[in-house]
């Protein structure tokens, strides 16, 4: 996983509540056993009409969001199924940062697993960075997760909260499963006292 | 001293968190660990490789069952694949499983079937376990009482590497149901009405314990189906506690605890119901004589209503948010504010699914179709949700009944649920479904899913529009 650095980029704007990851990547496309390659088909059926051809109406379609690496979108942000695949489409399209008012839950733990910061801000917030892209569509905004603060032209700035373990974890790019096994000895002792409790489970 | 007699009080699911702590320090994620991992074809691949590319091994193989379900035909199932990615995707599922010695359940075996129907088939889940699956509905195996949610694939890794997964304490909702269900009305309406009334984000941070006389009455299969779309409430996962019914129906299963242990298991069980005043951070009530068979108008699972109902307009809804959606919802679904929900006609019935795949649903379905015919202009699939469940289905001949009414019997998978076997909807066609979701696409491309029981769904077939099946 590629450390997450400061900088600064176009926000695109996606206002609509409980998108979900059935939509941000259709199904048609979990059939595929690598990692990679999923962000053409990100919101595909939004994105694409019948024919192919990209579909205008759709907003990440704006010739103004092109290249945005910051997503601000609606409540309660990927909800439904708990692929992957989504913040895999939604890393490989090239957005690393998310702002929202909430995420569901597996989601929400998936995007850390993957390289994107999830940044969750108050409706009263949100409104107000969704106004500043409206009203200047290709606004580019700052983020820094070191000092967990966003800045915008507009004046619209704020600091927002992340875990510490997660912070450190993007801010590193570690591997979790590496972290974990530093407890290993932890987890055999826990084993051992299992089979003495549970012992039905080992039998 | 009573915030002190409170604090030693706890929730089913705080044993269960306890229990399952290997690590806890500050400054980092807690450390859980899970006694029971599941698998399909569909979320598993990259993790194989994760581990494959990182020298890793499954550090319990025992801890994991595995079967094909999302992709696999339900008919011609003696036919290669058609779809060669699909093909890719269940040989690898099969070649992970025999490089890392793991019990599958391939496409052709007897014990096959959708996960989280199989796996309770076993009895491979027990009261007090952790369990995870690379799928939202997991949280399905909370009706045994035990603390099961779904993953992402990065996590499947983490446990197979690991047998444990840094996580965060989730708060903790009760939700009461108390009263009698009226006729017909079932565990599937009782979950749609959870998620009509809190919305889908309503358990986003909780777990949700499903308590009250209502959810005692329910058998096993029921309290499956409720706990199932716990996560269509937004919660990490749904519980019910355990009780005679659950012990019961482990007993004599092929994982369940064998005659050596099995009285100190019980023993063992019977601990983990929430002590008696243990304090929720947060309680929803329902009176289970209020609802009514549930219909979905929408495109989210919390837009339901009764089936005595309509189709709501847009400024009937205050909030903004919910108004545009309600506003989106009713120009996907081709449907008009006020349309009695009874005058929705359907081209499509499918019954199945992890939500509702399991015996009793075909057997209510099956007393719904007896001696009707599907209406002209629909189609009627009946899916059952594992080869087990067909079999007994066929043993008590609910199969003819299903044929005789015009419908099609198949083998199982999830199939129309998410669409990715060939099973789908065209654009534009509207169907009655037990399944658990009715997002845009869900079941094809421009298809249009109303979410129903399957007592519902099978009147729909011979009706062609919805019934108040109170009312047969």
């Amino acid at each position: 996983m590629e450390p997450y650095k400061k900088h600064e980029s176009i926000a695109a704007l996606m206002n609509r509540s409980n998108v979900d990851t059935d939509q941000i990547i259709p199904k048609q496309f979990l059939k595929r056993v690598e990692r990679s390659g999923f962000g053409v088909h990100l919101f595909h059926d939004w994105r694409f009409n019948d024919d192919g051809s990209d579909n205008a109406e759709f907003e990440l379609n704006k010739p103004a969001f092109k290249g945005a690496k910051i997503l601000v979108a609606g409540d309660n942000f990927g909800c439904g199924s708990s692929r992957e695949h989504a913040p895999w489409a939604i890393a490989d399209y090239g957005f690393n940062t998310i702002i929202s008012t909430s995420y569901a839950d597996i989601f929400y733990n998936n995007c850390f697993k993957n390289g994107i910061l999830a940044i969750k801000v108050d409706k009263e917030q949100l409104d107000k960075l969704m106004a500043e892209i409206a009203a200047n569509e290709g606004v580019r905004f700052v983020v820094d997760l070191e000092n967990q603060q966003v800045t915008t032209p507009g004046g619209n700035g704020f600091s927002f909260e992340i875990d510490p373990f997660r912070k450190s974890n993007l801010l590193s790019g570690l591997d979790d499963i590496g972290l974990t096994l530093k407890h290993v000895d932890k987890i055999t002792e826990y084993e051992q006292q299992h089979k003495k409790d549970y012992p039905w489970l080992w039998a | 001293m009573q915030a002190l007699e409170y604090a030693m009080k706890k929730t089913m699911y705080e044993k269960i968190w306890d229990s399952h702590l290997v690590v806890d320090e500050t400054g980092q994620a807690p450390l859980l660990y899970v006694d029971r991992h599941l698998m399909h074809e569909v979320t598993s691949p990259q993790a194989f490789e994760g581990l494959r590319l990182s020298g890793r091994k499954v550090r319990n193989p025992h801890s994991i069952l595995a079967t094909m379900d999302h992709c696999v035909p339900t008919k011609n199932r003696n036919l290669p694949i058609a779809d060669p990615i699909a093909k890719k995707q269940i040989e690898t599922m099969a070649e992970n499983c025999r490089v890392n010695g793991l019990k599958l359940y391939d496409m052709t075996d007897p014990n096959n079937g959708v996960i989280h129907v199989v796996v309770p088939e076993h009895g491979f889940v027990h009261p007090g376990m952790v369990v995870v699956c690379g799928d939202s509905h997991t949280a399905t195996h909370g009706a045994f009482g035990a603390l099961a949610f779904g993953i992402g694939t990065s996590e499947v890794e983490h446990v197979m590497a690991t047998q444990t997964l840094p996580q965060k304490k989730s708060k903790t909702m009760q939700v009461v149901v108390n009263g009698k269900l009226s006729k017909y009305a079932s565990a599937k309406d009782i979950a749609l009405a959870i998620t009509g009334k809190i919305g889908t984000a309503g358990g986003t941070g909780y777990v949700i314990e499903y308590t009250g006389s209502a959810i005692r009455e329910l058998s096993m299969e029921g309290r499956m189906t409720l706990c199932n779309m716990a996560i269509e409430a937004g919660a990490r996962a749904g519980l019910v506690a355990p009780d005679e019914k659950t012990y019961t129906y482990l007993k004599g299963r092929e994982f369940a605890p064998s005659a050596q242990y099995w009285d100190q298991a019980l023993a063992y069980w019977k601990t983990l119901p929430s002590d008696e005043g243990a304090l929720f951070d947060a309680t929803v009530t329902l009176d289970a004589a209020d609802i009514a068979p549930q219909v979905s108008w929408g495109t989210s699972p919390e837009q339901v209503v009764g089936v005595d109902g309509c189709v709501p307009a847009p400024e009937s809804f205050t909030d903004e948010i919910k108004r545009q959606a309600c506003e989106n919802a009713l120009a996907y679904m081709g449907l008009t504010p006020n349309t009695k929900i009874t005058d929705i006609a359907i081209d499509l019935v499918f019954i199945g699914s992890c939500t509702n795949g399991r015996i009793e649903d075909f057997r209510i379905a099956a007393e719904m179709a007896k001696g009707t015919q599907v209406a002209k202009g629909v189609t009627a699939i009946a899916v059952p949700g594992s080869y087990h469940v067909k079999q007994q289905a066929e043993d008590e001949g609910l199969d003819k009944i299903f044929i005789d009414a015009g419908w099609e019997w198949r083998d199982p998978g999830c199939s129309m649920c998410l669409a990715m076997n060939g099973d789908e909807l065209t654009k534009g066609q509207r169907s009655a479904s037990t399944s658990n979701r009715n997002f845009e696409g869900r079941q094809g491309k421009g298809g249009r899913t109303h979410l129903v029981s399957p007592a519902m769904a099978a009147a729909a077939a011979a009706a062609g529009h919805f019934v108040d099946i109170r009312n047969l």
